[in-house]
């Protein structure tokens, strides 16, 4: 004997599947139809799902929504070295390993070591394996300066890669590509690396996708449908913010370029530790918290939608930190949730991004950055 | 190159990205002029001061020769060469903002014959230079967890690229957590304690000097709020 609640669902479940593959005027055709029937038979159904409410929703493309949980930016030196980040990052898997219901997987958002070393990203890889839900890597600028990505591919495979989930199409970029700084000062690879994992250090080069991840971005994209949902994970932001920090991708227009035809687009980022909010025409960008320090907001760039949090407690190492959420409406868009340690959560929404701020606003700082 | 009328010294730009200071005996009519190397033993006799550029750096390319003849081991020039090239790394590394430009206050006017303010070019250039090298010498400390003492490898630009969300321009302030007022480097000795976990710093040790003046150099232009947080 089925439940209410299971008939419920698989009468859901085959009206959406009923559903997909229909054109529009299909889907028309479909929905006056069922208008009638149920209007003939004086039917009402309350536990159905009747096409029109699906037109209603803008012709959902997507089954059911969904939630992603991530973790970000944890800089790990071995615990030796610091205990404090490695107590930082096992909180941020507690708090994922405790969500309820699961999430469908775990996004790791770049710059799990603090120097690219070996025993680092092993540790790290130890740590991740504690997560019950699935984990999807992406790899940031510390994690790749030591031996340009030797160790982290060996540990999670490949650096760009591509996935398709419940009807939305994943992106991840390696979008921390620099032109060879090194090779001409004669630095070694240790030298690099310390190079590269200063913000402020104003000897390297900006951040790139590069033309060949965007040639295979490109094609990638070509089977993919503009109604698709798509997600794009890149470590630093895929647009330009701030250059002295690498708050930027140098080729972010072009890439932008390759993205803007999707009606549904949101591009996730690590690497700028703080709540973070923009739109690009129909591009959506969300940043994420780091598990082992906030950074600042930068001094210049910053876009207009974006809603800062309060200046970090310097009297609490913790504050500003976090992990957090993507929720996946049915529509295909993002709910960003940060899940500040210490603070209320803040979610900024898709209804907020697609209002250009009008609606849905997030509560704003008393405590901006200056 | 220029004729320093207070001193009556040269100051040459060497080819090589070398500064060779050399002093002069002030010309008197018919007199000849003793140009000295910077060495304090190299000189030459010339029978006026060098009309031209070009004469002044004949002078000083002279003396250099003369020097490298009487010094064949020493290479200072590539020691010299490389201190430029690593101070110019560091500049790139940092970014470092300027000091105040005091070029303004060259020039004619009521210095003449008031001793206090008759600053020369030489007196701007040590001024900048001496305050620069403070200011990079804090940014080396501020980048460095070996200096500040973590023992977590914590610098201060983890939290504060370029100094940013430091806020000397608001101290002194009243902080709860510490339970009094406190200037800059009272904080600094927080943070060091706390975040960068390491011992806290005597108020005059040279790195925390260094630290409050980089600091501080990368506020520039901001106006003086004291008590705002």
């Amino acid at each position: 004997m089925k439940s209410i609640e299971t008939r419920y669902m698989e009468e859901r479940q085959a009206a959406i599947e009923g559903l997909r593959g229909l054109d529009r005027r299909a889907f028309m055709r479909v929905s006056a139809a069922a208008g009638a029937a149920a209007l003939t038979t004086g039917a009402v159904w309350p536990h159905s799902f009747q096409p029109l409410t699906f037109e209603a929703n803008g012709a959902s493309p997507l089954e059911e929504s969904f939630r992603i949980a991530y973790i970000s930016d944890s800089h790990l030196y071995t615990k030796e070295v610091n205990d404090r980040f490695v107590r930082s990052i096992l909180r941020a898997v507690d708090d994922v390993n405790r969500m309820d219901p699961q999430p469908d997987f775990v996004f790791y958002g770049g710059d799990l070591a603090q120097l690219g070393q070996p025993a680092e990203l092993e540790l790290g890889a130890e740590i991740l394996k504690n997560v019950k839900a699935p984990v999807r890597m992406m790899v940031g600028e510390h994690d790749w300066y030591f031996d340009l990505g030797r160790k982290w591919r060996e540990l999670f495979g490949e650096d760009r890669y591509s996935f398709d989930h419940k009807g939305v199409h994943f992106v991840v970029l390696n979008s921390v590509v620099e032109q060879d700084f090194w090779t001409a000062r004669g630095l070694t690879p240790m030298e690099r690396m310390q190079t590269v994992a200063g913000l402020d250090n104003g000897l390297q080069n900006p951040f790139m996708v590069g033309e060949e991840q965007r040639t295979w971005l490109a094609k990638d994209l070509e089977r993919i449908g503009d109604e698709t949902p798509v997600v794009v994970f890149s470590h630093s932001p895929l647009y330009h913010l701030y250059k002295r920090w690498n708050f930027w991708t140098e080729d972010a227009p072009q890439v932008q370029k390759i993205l803007r035809r999707f009606a549904r687009c949101t591009v996730i980022h690590g690497h700028t530790h703080q709540p973070l909010t923009n739109r690009i025409g129909n591009i959506h960008f969300h940043g994420l918290l780091s598990t082992a320090w906030p950074w600042p907001y930068a001094p210049e760039g910053l876009p207009e939608l974006t809603v800062q949090m309060n200046r970090p407690d310097p009297f609490n190492p913790m504050d500003g930190c976090g992990m957090g959420e993507l929720e996946v409406s049915a529509d295909g868009l993002i709910d960003k949730v940060y899940r500040l340690w210490n603070r209320n959560p803040v979610t900024v929404s898709a209804a907020y991004l697609k209002s250009n701020g009008q609606d849905d606003r997030p509560a704003r700082t008393n405590a901006s950055s200056y | 190159m220029r004729i320093d009328k207070k001193t009556g010294s040269l100051l040459a730009v060497g080819g090589l990205g070398v500064a060779v200071l050399l002093a002069t005996a002030r010309p008197q009519d018919g007199k000849p002029v003793q140009v000295q190397l910077c060495d304090g033993e190299t000189s030459v006799s010339l029978p006026a001061e060098p009309a031209s550029r070009a004469e002044a750096q004949a002078v000083a390319d002279g003396l250099m020769a003369a020097w490298k003849a009487k010094n064949p081991e020493r290479a200072w020039v590539m020691e010299q060469d490389g201190q430029d090239a690593q101070e110019a790394l560091l500049q790139k590394r940092f970014q470092l903002v300027g000091p105040y430009d005091n070029r303004a206050m060259l020039g004619e006017g009521q210095a003449e014959g008031h001793p206090y303010r008759d600053f020369t070019e030489r007196d701007v250039v040590l001024w900048e230079r001496e305050v620069r090298r403070l200011v990079l010498e804090g940014a080396q400390v501020f980048h460095d967890a070996n200096r500040l003492g973590s023992t977590i490898a914590v610098s201060c630009d983890m939290c504060h690229p370029d100094a940013s969300n430091t806020h000397p321009e608001t101290y002194p302030k009243y902080q709860t957590q510490i339970g009094r007022t406190v200037l800059l480097r009272h904080m600094i000795n927080w943070c060091i304690e706390h975040p960068v976990r390491g011992q806290p710093l005597a108020e005059d040790d040279p790195r925390m000097i260094a630290l409050e003046a980089y600091i501080y150099a990368q506020r520039k232009g901001k106006t003086l709020q004291y008590g705002r947080h």
